[in-house]
This record gives C-alpha cells, sequence and structure tokens, in this order.
C-alpha cells in the first residue's frame, strides 16, 4: 500500500491540514514509510477473530439524568482566540 | 537526602526531623538548578501552593498520610487548574484549563506538593522526547543522549532527582522506555485502574497514567493514591480500591515468572542481553521458578499499533481547531483556511504524520483491511497474554532493544517505532507492566520489564521491590546530579 | 412536464431527529433546556475541551428503547456508541457521538393511513446521537457566530425505509412518529424549537421501474407543511433535470419556505467520508431484560387503541372519542374527569369539545394548564346530570369558575342558579297558581291544551328560571288533570 499526491490531498483535506507545496514528496515518502511496516498486519491469519475494540472487558457504566453542572460561560469564551461576550466567532460560514 | 525513599521522607516529615517547607525546598531548587541542563520540565512552579502545604501539613497532624508533603512533577499533559498544560505542543502554549485532572486532585488531596509541569513529546508521541515543542530533553546520564519518551522529562527530572516522584501516561511504552533509559522504575497500570478524566488523550483505548520514581515501593504508594473509579471516566473500572502492600521479604518462592525468551534471544546488544539474563538469574536466585513463555502473534503488535494508536489519535487531536482554545493562526483567509492553518501551524511534524496515517486507516476502503484487521490482531495478542498468564504470575521481558541514542541519531520514521516493540504488546493488552534498574552497559542505565495480569499490579510491583530489596541500580544517581 | 403519479413516481425515506425530553445532556451533567442565554449551557466536554469524557445519560437510553418497543422494533443486547469525524464549528470535538453498526433500536415498523387505505411503512432503525451548536449567520458580516447551548442534547434518530411514496404518506408517517414520541412522554414536541424534526431523501423514478434513482436530502425541515411543500417541489426539481436529459446529483439541499425551493448546502459538500468507528471513550453498554421490561410498563395507551376503548366501554361516538384520543392533554382531562364524575360520558365529551373548548379558544388556554381541574369540572359535570343546573346554566357556571377558582357548586349557591327540583316547593308554587287563576284553569281543563304552557311561564317566571322545567311540566299536568 502506496499514496501518491492526490490521495495525500484527500487525507489532509479530511484531516484539516494545510500541506506546503515544497513538503508534499516528503510527506507522501514518510507516510509511505509508515503504510509500508503496517503492510505487515496483512500477512496474519484473523479470520473467525472477533475484533478487540477495547482491553477493558466491563460494560459501560452511565449516570442519572441529574444535572451536575453549571455554566462555565466566561471561562470557556476566556480560552478562545475569538469570542464577543456570547460567542465563539469563526469566519463567515456560508451554508 | 535526594536518596530517601517516600516512605522515608513522610517519616522524617511524620517525626518532625524535617518540615514541609524545607523537604519541598530542596526540590525547588535542584528543579531550578538542573532545569538549564536537562529541559525536563517545561514550567517550574516559581513558588509552593499555599493551599497544597497547608493541606500537607494539616494531614500530616493526622493519621497517616504516607504522600503528605511529598514534591511531586506532573507530565504535561494532565490538565492543571489555572496552570499552563501544553502537551509538549505549540498547539496549547498558553492553554489553561479550568479543571484539574482527576489525578492531579487525587494527588493533591492526598497533600502532595505540585512543583511543575514535566517536558514531553508533543501529545505524548514520540521515544525519545525530540518531539517536544519546547525543545529536547537530556538524559541525565549523558546529556548528548535522549531520555526516551513520550514521558522523557518525568523520567530525566527523576533521574537528576528534581522531583521523587512524577505522573507519566503510557500508551504504547511511554512510562516504560523512558525509565528503562533513565534508571529509574515506571509503571504502568491496568487499562482502567486510573482515570483519564482531565489527561489530554492521544489514543483513548490505550492511554494510563502512571508513575515514574527511583523505586517501585514510590511508585505502588503514589499509584495507590491516583488508582481507582471515576464518575467522570466511564471507563475507569469499577472495582474495589487497591493499595499497594509492601512485601516484608525479598523471597520469591512460589512466584513464577514467565521469559519470554524468544524477545530476551532477539536482543541485538550483548550488554542489554546479559544484564537481562542476570537480573532474569537474580530472582531465580531468590527462590522465583522460571518458565519459557513464547507470544506467536507479538511481532505483529507494532504493526497493529501503528494503524489503531494514530486511528483514535487522528478523532481525538480534532477538537484542536483554532476555535474555542489552543492556537488560532493569524492569516485565516476563510473557515477551512482557519481550521488548516491553525492545525498546521500548531502541530510538529510527528503528531500531523500520526493524524494523517490514522485518517487514512479510518477512510472508507481502508477501514476494514487496516483498522479492523489491527483490531482482531489485538485480539490475537491479548489471548496469547491470557495464555501465558495460565502457566504463570508474572511475565518478565526486556524493555528497550536500545540503549539511550544520541539526540539526533535517529531520522524521523519507522526505525523509532521499532524501539517500541516490547513495550506495546502488554499495552494493546491493557495489561499492568512495569520497567525497573537492572545495571549500566556503557555508563547507560537498562531495565528490565514486568507484566502482570489484569489488575494484578500488586505482583509485579512485588517482584520489583523484592529486587530492589536486594540491589541497588534503582539507587543510582549521575554524579553531575548529585 | 410530466405528471408525478403518472409517468413518474417519487420514493421518500425520512430520517426524523426527535430531541428528547431529559434534564441534562448525553454525555454531560450540564442543564439541556431550550432558550438558554447563548453558551450558558455548555459544560467542559460540551466544548470539547481535552481531557473531558463522555458518560451516557441512562435516562436517554431509557427513552431510546420505550421509542423502540412503541414501534415494535428488536431492542439488541449491546448497543455500541460510534464517532462520526468531521470538522464544522458547531461540532466541537470535531466528532459526532452517534451510532453505526449497533444502534440502539433495531428495525421496526408502524402503520399510516393513506387515502388508499392503511400502509405499513417500515423503519429501519433509531439511534442516539448528539446534538450539535447553532451557527449564527446574521449577527455579523463577517463572522459566524456560534452558540454551543445545543451541543450535547440528545437525540434519536429515526430511519425510515424508502417506501413512501408521496409527500403525503411523508407526512403521515412524520405524524404517526409524532403522535408517538409526544404520547411516550420522551419529546417534548416543540416543532418551533427543533425538538422534532426531518431530513428528507427524495427521488423519483419512472413509472414502473425498480431501480432507486438518485436521492437528494433535504435537511431539517421543521413543519408537517414545510416538509409536504419541499418534497413536491424537489420531486419536480429532479423530474425537470431528467426530462430535459440531466443527472441528479446526490447532494444536501436547504429548502427555502419563503421562495418554496430547495438549494445545495454548500457547507456539507466535503463531509462525505465520516470515517465511523468505535467511540474508544466508551465501552459497549448491555441492554438487560430488566430494563426493557421497565419500559413497556411504561407504554403508554396510543390513540388508536383509546378511540377503540372511549367508543366500547364509554359509549362515545367515534368522532368524538377521535379528537378527544388525539389530543394527549384533553384525553388525560376527559379521563379523569369521567373517573370523578357520575355524569354520562357522552354528556362529559360533548361539553368538553363544546363549550369548554369555547372557552379555553377564548382564553388564549390549552387544556393542559386550565385554570379549571377535572375534579372541578367533575362536579359541574354532575350538577348538570342531577338536574341542579341546565346546559345552558353549566355555561354560566363555567365561565365563574374560570374567573374565580370557585367550585361549580359554590357559584351554583352563591348566584342562586341552581334549578328548583325539589317536588314539595314546586308543588306550593302551583297549586297556588292554579288558585289564583282558576279561570284560566277552567279553560285548560276545558279543552284549551295552549293554556298549559301559561302555567310553565308563570312558574318559571316566579322561579326566575330556575324551576327544573321536566319537573315543572309533570307536576302541572299531575294537578291539572286530577
Amino acid at each position: 500500500m502506496s499514496i501518491n499526491r492526490k490521495e495525500l490531498e484527500e487525507i489532509a483535506t479530511l484531516a484539516q491540514l494545510h500541506i506546503p507545496e515544497q513538503q508534499v514528496s516528503q510527506i507522501t515518502d514518510s507516510l509511505n514509510q509508515v503504510m509500508g511496516m503496517i503492510e505487515h498486519i496483512n500477512g496474519a491469519q484473523t479470520s473467525g477473530v472477533e475484533p478487540m475494540a477495547h482491553p477493558h472487558e466491563g460494560w459501560q457504566q452511565w449516570r442519572e439524568d441529574v444535572v451536575t453542572d453549571q455554566s462555565h460561560k466566561t471561562a470557556l469564551l476566556k480560552l478562545a482566540a475569538h469570542a464577543d461576550e456570547d460567542h465563539y466567532l469563526v469566519p463567515k460560514v456560508i451554508e | 537526602m535526594i536518596n530517601l525513599s517516600i516512605r522515608q521522607m513522610a517519616d522524617m516529615l511524620t517525626t518532625k526531623q524535617i518540615s514541609v517547607q524545607e523537604l519541598n525546598g530542596v526540590y525547588h531548587d535542584r528543579a531550578r538548578q538542573f532545569n538549564d541542563r536537562t529541559n525536563a520540565l517545561i514550567s517550574v512552579y516559581e513558588e509552593l501552593c499555599a493551599r497544597e502545604v497547608m493541606q500537607a501539613q494539616d494531614l500530616l497532624g493526622k493519621a497517616a498520610h504516607p504522600l503528605a508533603g511529598i514534591p511531586l512533577i506532573h507530565k504535561d499533559l494532565f490538565c492543571t487548574r489555572g496552570q499552563t498544560t501544553t502537551c509538549g505542543s505549540n498547539m496549547l502554549e498558553h492553554f489553561i484549563p479550568p479543571y484539574d485532572a482527576t489525578v492531579v486532585s487525587r494527588l493533591s488531596a492526598a497533600g502532595m506538593i505540585t512543583h511543575g509541569k514535566a517536558n514531553m513529546d508533543e501529545f505524548a508521541m514520540g521515544s525519545s522526547n525530540e518531539h517536544s515543542a519546547y525543545g529536547p530533553v537530556a538524559n541525565p546520564w549523558d546529556l548528548s543522549r535522549v531520555p526516551g519518551g513520550s514521558s522523557g522529562g518525568s523520567a530525566a527530572a527523576v533521574a537528576a532527582r528534581m522531583t521523587p516522584v512524577a505522573t507519566g501516561t503510557d500508551t504504547g511504552g511511554s512510562i516504560r522506555q523512558p525509565a528503562a533509559l533513565c534508571g529509574i522504575t515506571g509503571i504502568k497500570p491496568s487499562y482502567g485502574r486510573v482515570s483519564r478524566y482531565g489527561m489530554v488523550a492521544f489514543a483513548s483505548s490505550l492511554d494510563q497514567g502512571g508513575v515514574l520514581a527511583p523505586a517501585a515501593d514510590d511508585c505502588g504508594l503514589v499509584l495507590s493514591a491516583m488508582s481507582g473509579h471515576d464518575p467522570l471516566d466511564s471507563t475507569s473500572a469499577r472495582r474495589p480500591g487497591w493499595a499497594w502492600q509492601k512485601p516484608e521479604s525479598a523471597d520469591l518462592t512460589g512466584v513464577k515468572v514467565g521469559v519470554i525468551q524468544d524477545w530476551v534471544d532477539g536482543l541485538q546488544d550483548e550488554a542489554i542481553k546479559q544484564l537481562t539474563l542476570q537480573a532474569i538469574e537474580t530472582l531465580k536466585a531468590q527462590g522465583a521458578s522460571l518458565i519459557d513463555i513464547h507470544l506467536p502473534h507479538a511481532d505483529l503488535a507494532v504493526s497493529a499499533y501503528y494503524v489503531l494508536a494514530p486511528a483514535e489519535c487522528s478523532s481525538n487531536l480534532s477538537r484542536f481547531d483554532g476555535v474555542r482554545f489552543g492556537h488560532q493562526t493569524a492569516q485565516a483567509q476563510n473557515l477551512e483556511d482557519l481550521y488548516r492553518r491553525s492545525r498546521s501551524e500548531g502541530f510538529g511534524e510527528e503528531v500531523k504524520r500520526r493524524i494523517m496515517i490514522g485518517t487514512w486507516a479510518l477512510s472508507s476502503g481502508y477501514y476494514d483491511a487496516y483498522y479492523l484487521k489491527a483490531q482482531k490482531i489485538r485480539r490475537l495478542i491479548s489471548d496469547d497474554f491470557r495464555q501465558a498468564f495460565d502457566q504463570c504470575h508474572v511475565l518478565a521481558c526486556p524493555v528497550s532493544p536500545e540503549l539511550a541514542f544520541k539526540h539526533g541519531e535517529k531520522a524521523d520514521g519507522v526505525s523509532m517505532y521499532q524501539a517500541d516493540q516490547f513495550t506495546i504488546p502488554a499495552s494493546l493488552a491493557g495489561l499492568p507492566c512495569l520497567s525497573m534498574p537492572i545495571g549500566h552497559a556503557a555508563g547507560l542505565p537498562v531495565g528490565l520489564q514486568l507484566i502482570g495480569r489484569y489488575y494484578d499490579e500488586q505482583s509485579i510491583l512485588a517482584v520489583a521491590d523484592q529486587y530492589q530489596q536486594l540491589t541497588r541500580h534503582h539507587l543510582q544517581v549521575p554524579e553531575a546530579f548529585l | 412536464m410530466s405528471v408525478i403519479g403518472a409517468d413518474w413516481e417519487m420514493v421518500i425515506g425520512l430520517e426524523i431527529h426527535v430531541r428528547l425530553d431529559t434534564n441534562s445532556k448525553l454525555f454531560s451533567g450540564m442543564k439541556a433546556s431550550y432558550g438558554a442565554s447563548p453558551n450558558s449551557q455548555v459544560s467542559f466536554l460540551d466544548a470539547g475541551l481535552p481531557g473531558t469524557l463522555p458518560v451516557i445519560n441512562q435516562k436517554a437510553l431509557d427513552y431510546a428503547i420505550r421509542f423502540g418497543l412503541s414501534v415494535d422494533a428488536d431492542i439488541p443486547d449491546v448497543t455500541v456508541f460510534a464517532r462520526k469525524n468531521y470538522f464544522y464549528p458547531d461540532l466541537p470535538k470535531g466528532y459526532q457521538i452517534s451510532q453505526m453498526d449497533d444502534p440502539i433500536v433495531g428495525k421496526g415498523h408502524l402503520v399510516i393511513t393513506t387515502e388508499d387505505g392503511e400502509k405499513t411503512i417500515e423503519i429501519t432503525r433509531a439511534h442516539l446521537e448528539e446534538d450539535a451548536g447553532k451557527s449564527i449567520h446574521d449577527k455579523y458580516d463577517q463572522f459566524s457566530a456560534i452558540d454551543l447551548n445545543r451541543a450535547g442534547t440528545p437525540l434519536i434518530e429515526v430511519v425510515s425505509e424508502p417506501q413512501m411514496s408521496n409527500a403525503k404518506e411523508a407526512v403521515a408517517y412524520m405524524r404517526e412518529i409524532y403522535t408517538r414520541v409526544t404520547h411516550l412522554g420522551i419529546c417534548d414536541g416543540n416543532l418551533q424549537e427543533g425538538s422534532f424534526r426531518c431530513d428528507a431523501n427524495v427521488s423519483v423514478r419512472r413509472a414502473g421501474e425498480t431501480e432507486l434513482g438518485t436521492r437528494a436530502e433535504i435537511k431539517n425541515l421543521n413543519s408537517f407543511r414545510f416538509i409536504e411543500k419541499a418534497i413536491n417541489h424537489e420531486a419536480r426539481r429532479q423530474v425537470q433535470i431528467l426530462e430535459s436529459g440531466g443527472t441528479v446529483t446526490q447532494e444536501t439541499r436547504l429548502y427555502d419556505a419563503d421562495k418554496d425551493q430547495t438549494r445545495s448546502m454548500r457547507s456539507k459538500e466535503n463531509a462525505n467520508d465520516y470515517r465511523y468507528f468505535p467511540d474508544p471513550d466508551q465501552l459497549p453498554i448491555r441492554i438487560t431484560a430488566e430494563m426493557i421490561s421497565a419500559q413497556k410498563s411504561r407504554m403508554p395507551e396510543f390513540p388508536d387503541a383509546k378511540v377503540r376503548r372511549f367508543v366500547a366501554e364509554l359509549g362515545l361516538k367515534k368522532d368524538d372519542a377521535e379528537l378527544i384520543a388525539h389530543d394527549q392533554a384533553m384525553a388525560a382531562f376527559f379521563e379523569s374527569s369521567q373517573q370523578a364524575s357520575q355524569a354520562k360520558a357522552d354528556l362529559n365529551a360533548k361539553f368538553l369539545l363544546g363549550e369548554f373548548s369555547a372557552l379555553l379558544n377564548v382564553q388564549g388556554a390549552v387544556i393542559a394548564d386550565s385554570r379549571i381541574l377535572p375534579e372541578a369540572y367533575a362536579g359541574l359535570l354532575d350538577a348538570m346530570a342531577d338536574g341542579t343546573i341546565s346546559r345552558k346554566v353549566a355555561k354560566q357556571v363555567l365561565d365563574e369558575m374560570w374567573g374565580t377558582g370557585q367550585s361549580a357548586a359554590q357559584v351554583i349557591k352563591d348566584q342562586g342558579l341552581g334549578q328548583i327540583s325539589d317536588a314539595s316547593a314546586l308543588t306550593g308554587l302551583i297549586k297556588k297558581l292554579l288558585e289564583d287563576n282558576p279561570d284560566q284553569v277552567a279553560s285548560y281543563r276545558g279543552g284549551n291544551e295552549k293554556m298549559f304552557n301559561f302555567f310553565v311561564g308563570q312558574i318559571m317566571k316566579q322561579t326566575k328560571g330556575q324551576a327544573n322545567p321536566v319537573q315543572t311540566k309533570q307536576l302541572l299536568e299531575e294537578f291539572l288533570n286530577e
């Protein structure tokens, strides 16, 4: 498995990363190097094996439907690079 | 003073041979003094937190509180309320969380006093601590060499005795490998033993918080205080609390130690191999019986891990988009531009590479062939361990196939990933595991890994403590830091 | 242009988003109510802050199961949350926690009534997911403003098979789901606030064709009227394209009610590879038989069953029963008043649908917050039933009860509105009347039957209309004919 320039672009779009033109070939090479290593799993015999998503053997725990938290508006908006007194702000989105 | 165990320090504090201020003053000075050389810490707190000092004094006046007044450094991916938490990334250079990680609040409640935050590979991705936006960390045993990673700052800080204990996190070896390379003890507990709340996620199904300290006994005391169910983390185990019990003697009679012989035999570095064999012989001499163990699927672990961990990371790191917190680019033309530039400026190369690998592995057309396949291999490896533990109580094996290498010696990429070959399998299975120092080769420390049954931290810590009752490797301090 | 129905067929599938009426959000302990000031109901988790972790709300699970049972769906033993990955400013984590392979509600079905009779629509699945926040585009010229109050509120998404073949069927299906979720008490049903909204997948094909055409998805329809218009518009648009030799693009479209047209949503263009994978922050959820039976016991009686019971057991007219049973609040009011009253159910129903509804209308109130409680209303019914007051007077008493909050008996007493049904009182009045008017008595007895009304009128005059007319006539006949 290896990827080409077009596939790199698709991955970068999904991952929302900016790849400068001069880095395209270097990044493609480095990803292909890792993919080459990952390839190794293809040889493994895994038919009938149940995928393991989690090492934890238990079941999910839940909480009661109770409000336990209060507003953090000021603290939250203070963390943002760009906000007014009520909202986070982003460049205009056209739907 | 700097080679006192936590128990000894606690004893001196309780009997008022030393005050909380005096003890913490020593480490405060050492942290400041040695950080120029090691770069082990991203932040060194100017002053001790008055509230923490008061709480420690309060606790010391009451019943037994083994951790009250003991100095502590947190890896900089544990959120600390009101204190910058960078994760070794430019992305979070100015991020001050409004909440504490559960690990942080529990250790604080136990009376420990936080001195600063440890350097690390960015978002815990790396095995050399060279992938930090705040510069590489020097190994106290040889400043030209790496301390390992990703908890390299924590390991170096303990090795240089800038702190008697530090927290770390381990996803594929990030506590054990730096502990080995820095000549200290480091434990990654069972998955679910320690709450992940407030611990910035790399790969959620693998990440676990743990402890680095000179001795297994120190690790056991601190890990006990960190452990236990947390209602804020639904993957934390709902089990009765666990408290470390230090063994009374060094006698290992009746303990069955499984040796992963083909890993030992395969070691290219003859010195590491010899030290590993010696350490295993010591366990035998202490009364342990040795059993030869083979893990048939372990050679697939690194490849499977580099599918699963990046896949989870690609999703976990999507929240860093520059909008609500973290770095935002100064030159966005539109929303997509804001996302792309903020993320590309904020993340380092290794993080971006893993995000892209993970994005690819989850994308349509590759999901079954890579992600699902890797999960199946994870099951096979987990089953290998299950069978191994039918025959033995703990497993012994190498931690790292090599000694601490020189800064810049390993070009980016796959060669570094292979360095995790002995630590990744236990991570995939979620098992408790530790590294303990077993001697030096060419002046550099070597570690031995002990892996336990699920939720049996007690056995691996006990074996390590019993070994340390007879040996002094864990008490070695680099000359320059005495 | 050709006619839909003759040359072209429509194929419609609906994805309905039902907001679950819980106190707290799906994964955080933050309040989940509508209409709070912007960003005032946002937890650290809801804002996607690093290190925060989701913990599922039990009530959301219960509500989803309750819905599943109401459409005869399979409820699996195990259900799993998955992450749906995409970037959008109102999606704080960069992924939505949703479900993919193991939804909480499996295949189900329900019956709708169409012009051609009854039709079964199959439900493919229903899954739990968190809602996104809100983007406000009209506050600034250059920015979109983000409010995350809604982020993390619990939804179930109910997915139908593409089995509806015109817009009216789609509306009938949507109404049927609406009736279920509001009767189940799991959704407040507020369309304005977006508690119940729908995406419609619309495609067209030539009549008789069996392959499905390319579909377009119309997003966010939150009114029964708009969905009908939007679907019809979209189908016409597709037919036009196909008839002029073009092809329909698979895309997401937005319906503009003002212009009655749909347009392509540019913002959703790239978001087509969502890289679903199991959420590693959460373990699989086991659904026990106890959980299911607990919800079975809370299954309400749906309107169709209610109508049957009202007709069969209470003797209501079918039309009246329909009107009452389909209004959940009115049905509840009707049943509790009926239980507290001796009156015939038919009188209750007629008065409720007539005079009572008229009063509510005048007052601009709904029955759920009626100022007259069912028990008080039952008192009024009883006063009518036992002849204390006439239905005409009852209307007057009802108004007074609304205004003063007094009981029916109190109003009747204070205002002297009670009918004189006391035989002895009436007998006295009648005897005296006949004595005072011997000529008229003679005239009546002589065969002038019209004179009878004279006596009735006189009694009514003397009692200011409060004499019970039936009894008055009876007594008059007795005396005059003796």
